[in-house]
Formats: structure tokens, C-alpha cells, sequence
């Protein structure tokens, strides 16, 4: 069931803000997409999910076209988005509410693998900010679609809570192995967590550089201070920078 | 609970205290006779006195007041959420509905009374109309503004149109419901009374008429404080609701 988005064309306002978006999320594949701010990245996944219409392109999902057609894919957005009248437990099967059904015995298991199974039956605002963003997280996961869009989950969090749900993310999704498509602005969250990081350029946002991702699975925290790993940053990062020239 | 009441109710309790007793003091050093301002001691004398005759005209205006505000209550919910489904609707009717908020319902009164007569449906109007319109403009405003997170969200997961209304839109509103609900509630008990003016067989507002005319004045205060106890009654009723349903309430920090 893999994504592929092809040639994506979208302006606002005769502004050009997608220019030919085209790459592949894989079955199964964890893939980054990296770009400077206001460069199209949340625009390309309301397209995804739907909510704008592109100019020109298709996006597939497991060769049938997806295109302006909502419900197809799961979404975490960066603020938690978690209904402050429901508890924890209603919230993470709202997904499977809306399409599919409703399975309670799953979600609690999942919440308590989280480390969440103390505040099943509490209300989002006794909650700290990465524990709402983990609830966030199990939402998406337990929603039927097979492929996760993730909108900066991570940074509205500090960096040791960030680092924290790094690990628990990369954790949960090698014990579930969905596709991810995954939205990020740091270079180092992308290279830890993903099998393949899109860089995009800014205005118009095209791919410039789909990089492989080498590192073996499962990854663990150790990876971050390894001598590779640091190459590969600054590979990235020269990736990146090359804009300006 | 009580312990906050105690907390901050106290300096009300107080100052009301503290009125009554100028009120009083007043009244008596300067011997103002007793049909101009009667004193609260002798208001609460008449109230005793005059109970037994004036406790049906209590019911009636509280029967009134309670099955005018439901109707008001559901008209303006289910004209609210019209409103709220169908953005042509809204768009042209909006403007009136803003309009006709200003129109003082005692100017009203006398034309429901040539049009319909001097029954019960003119008073019932006047009081559905007196509730509607806050609950109506509240609940629209709550059913408009739903939280944009939330509301993306629900749109990116595909959601429909009445999922979007029963999941978030409506539990979003609940809290400016209230605030509409608690509106029309102090002013469901002073439309009856003032329905009732216009020609009754009982209630609080032929009661006072009554005393009125006849420089009763210790009465007509028995009315007036009776109507003020009577809306507080109502509004106690929809904080109480306000607690059942504090999960939609409290929201706790962004
Ligand atoms: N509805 C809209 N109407 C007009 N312009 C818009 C609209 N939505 C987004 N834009 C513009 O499109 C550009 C891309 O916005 P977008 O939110 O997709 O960027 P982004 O890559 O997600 O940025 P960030 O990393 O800061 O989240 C911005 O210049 C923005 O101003
Ligand atoms: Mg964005």
C-alpha cells in the first residue's frame, strides 16, 4: 500500500508554492520530508489528505488515484489536537470512529505499551506535552488508514522530551511498521528516525535530493553520537545549504 | 464548593448586608412614609402576610417562565443550528436576526396583544421570543468558531459534514450554549412578568399591578424581590447543568 505522489502543482494566489512534487513512500518505509519554513511541506499534505486541490498531478495509493478524495490516509498534526471533553481512551479510537471500528481492548493495550495506561480515563489537560503527543501519536496509529502523515509532531516539545519521544516513536513504529510520511525541520530527527529523507527546495518547492538512509534497524539513541552518523549530518546539511548557490 | 463560595461570596454577602441596613436606617431617620419606600423589615412583614394570597401567583408566573423558556430554548437551538448548516440561510438572514435583538419587548407586548388577544399565545411569544435570541446568537456564534486544530484535524481524517456537526462542532459550542442558556434564563422570568402585564388572571405581574394602583408599595417590592429570587433560581438551575457537563467546560491551558 505505498504512496506515491507524482508532479504535484499547487500556487496561491498566482504565487507558485509546489513546482512538480514527485517521490514514493514505500510499504512499510519511514520517509522525512525536509524544507526551509513556508516552503510547501503542509501544503503538499493537505493535498495528500484532500483538503486542497492541486493544479496539476496525481497522488496514488497503491496505484488508485487518491486525489481530492479525503479519508485515505491517517494525520498527526504538530499541536496534539486532542478533544479536551474526551478522555484519553475516547480519543485514540476517534480515527477508527470515523472509519472502521471501534476497539477499545486494542487501544488500551496500546496506551498502556506507551506508558499511558495511568491516564486512560483522564482528559488531555491533566496531561504534560509530550505524554498529549504520544496520545496523538496512538490516535493516528490505531486509525484503519495504513499510511501516517506526521506534521512536525515534534517541535513544540523541549529537547529532552524530544529525544524521549524519538526513541518511543522509532520503538513503536518498528513493532508496527506502517508508511510514514514525516515532516520535520531538523536534520537529525530525520536521519534517526527515517529509511529515506525528501529535501525540498523553497519557493517554488521542488525535490531536490532523495537520500537513502543507511543505518540498520532497530536504531537506538547510540547511533546519534557515531562517527557515521556525523557524516551523514553534514552530507545533509551541504545538501541543504547548496540552496544558496 | 462551598468552601470557594465562602471564599468569595462573602464580600457580596456583605455588601448587600451593609445596603440593607443604610436602607433601613435611612428610611427610618428620615421617616419616609411607607407607600413612598417601604423599609426591607416591613417588606419582609408584608411578604409573610401576604403569602397565602400571593403564592398561586407565583406558580402561575413560574409555569410561565419554565415552559416559555423551553420552547424559547428549543426554537433558538434548532434555528441555530439552520442557521449554522446551510451559510445562504445564514448569510441573509443574519442581519435581521442582529436587528431584531434590539427591539424592547415591551413595545411588543401590546401589539402581540392586538394581534392575538389577551390568551396565553401572546405570552408565550413574548417570552420565546425574549429566550431565542440570545440562545440563538450565542449558540451560532459557539457553533462558528470551532477550534481550528480540531477542525483540521477532523477534516484531514476525512470526516463528513455530520461527523464535523455531532463530534466537534456541537461539544465544541457547549460552553457558549451555556452562556445563552443562562441569558435567557433571567430573562424568561421578567418577560412572564411583564407578559402578564398586559392582562391576566394571575401571576407576579398582575400582583403587582394590582398593589400598584392601589399604592400597596410594600407589595410591589414583595414582587420585584420575589422576581429577582425567582431569575436567580433559573440561573442557579443552568450552573448546576454547567457542572453536569464540566468535561465540555473545563478545558484546562492550551
Ligand atoms: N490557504 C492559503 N492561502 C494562501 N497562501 C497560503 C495558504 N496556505 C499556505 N499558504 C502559503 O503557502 C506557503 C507554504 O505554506 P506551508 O504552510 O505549506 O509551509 P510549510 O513548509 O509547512 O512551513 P512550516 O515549515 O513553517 O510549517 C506559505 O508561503 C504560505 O504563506
Ligand atoms: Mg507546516
Amino acid at each position: 500500500m505505498g504512496l506515491s505522489i507524482q508532479g504535484i502543482q499547487k500556487s496561491f494566489d498566482e504565487k507558485v508554492i509546489l513546482d512538480g512534487v514527485t517521490f514514493d513512500v514505500q510499504d512499510g518505509e519511514f520517509v522525512s520530508l525536509i524544507g526551509p519554513s513556508g516552503s510547501g511541506k503542509s501544503t503538499l499534505f493537505g493535498i495528500i489528505g484532500g483538503l486542497l486541490e492541486p493544479e496539476a498531478g496525481d497522488i496514488t495509493m497503491a496505484g488508485t488515484s487518491i486525489v481530492n478524495e479525503r479519508g485515505h490516509i491517517s494525520y498527526m498534526p504538530q499541536q496534539d489536537a486532542l478533544f479536551p471533553w474526551r478522555t484519553i481512551l475516547d480519543n485514540v479510537v476517534l480515527g477508527q470512529e470515523l472509519h472502521g471500528k471501534v476497539d477499545k481492548t486494542q487501544a488500551k493495550e496500546m496506551l498502556e505499551f506507551a506508558g499511558l495506561g495511568d491516564v486512560i480515563y483522564a482528559y488531555p489537560h491533566q496531561l504534560s506535552g509530550g505524554m498529549k503527543q504520544r496520545a496523538s501519536f496512538i490516535r493516528a496509529l490505531l486509525s484503519p488508514q495504513s499510511v501516517l502523515c506526521l506534521d512536525e509532531p515534534f517541535s513544540a516539545l523541549d529537547e529532552f522530551t524530544r529525544l524521549d519521544m524519538q526513541k518511543w516513536l522509532l520503538k513503536t513504529w518498528e513493532a508496527h511498521r506502517q508508511s510514514i510520511l514525516f515532516i520535520t525541520h531538523s536534520i537529525e530527527e530525520a536521519l534517526f528516525l527515517s529509511d529515506k529523507i525528501v529535501i525540498l527546495t523553497n519557493s517554488p518547492a521542488k525535490v531536490k535530493e532523495v537520500i537513502d538512509v543507511p543505518f540498520a534497524r532497530p536504531r537506538d539513541e547510540s547511533l546519534l553520537l557515531t562517527e557515521e552518523f556525523l557524516i551523514w549530518k553534514r552530507k545533509v546539511l551541504d545538501l541543504v545549504a547548496k540552496r544558496a548557490v | 464548593m462551598m468552601k470557594r463560595f465562602m471564599e468569595r461570596g462573602w464580600r457580596s454577602v456583605v455588601a448587600i448586608l451593609l445596603v440593607i441596613v443604610f436602607w433601613e436606617s435611612t428610611v427610618r431617620i428620615f421617616s419616609i412614609e411607607e407607600w413612598l419606600l417601604p423599609t426591607p423589615s416591613a417588606i419582609v412583614r408584608e411578604l409573610f402576610a401576604v403569602w397565602p394570597t400571593f403564592y398561586p401567583h407565583l406558580l402561575s408566573t413560574l409555569l410561565l417562565a419554565v415552559l416559555g423558556f423551553l420552547i424559547g430554548a428549543l426554537f433558538g437551538l434548532t434555528v441555530a443550528m439552520v442557521l449554522h448548516s446551510f451559510d445562504k440561510v445564514r448569510e441573509t438572514i443574519y442581519p435581521f436576526l442582529i436587528l431584531s435583538q434590539n427591539i424592547p419587548i415591551i413595545v411588543l407586548a401590546p401589539l402581540l396583544v392586538i394581534w392575538f388577544g389577551f390568551g396565553t399565545l401572546p405570552k408565550f411569544i413574548i417570552i420565546t421570543i425574549a429566550c431565542f435570541f440570545p440562545i440563538t446568537i450565542s449558540t451560532l456564534g459557539g457553533l462558528q468558531q470551532t477550534n481550528r486544530e480540531l477542525s483540521h484535524y477532523m477534516l484531514m481524517m476525512g470526516a463528513s459534514k455530520r461527523e464535523m456537526f455531532w463530534k466537534l462542532e456541537l461539544p465544541d459550542a457547549i460552553p457558549s450554549i451555556l452562556s445563552g442558556l443562562k441569558i435567557a434564563a433571567t430573562y424568561s422570568v421578567m418577560a412572564a412578568v411583564v407578559s402578564e402585564w398586559l392582562g391576566a388572571q394571575q401571576g407576579i405581574g398582575v400582583f403587582m399591578t394590582i398593589a400598584t394602583s392601589s399604592y400597596k408599595t410594600p407589595r410591589v417590592f414583595v414582587a420585584i424581590i420575589v422576581t429577582m429570587l425567582l431569575s436567580f433560581l433559573f440561573f442557579s438551575v443552568i450552573l448546576l447543568i454547567e457542572k453536569l457537563l464540566k468535561r465540555f467546560v473545563v478545558r484546562g491551558g492550551a
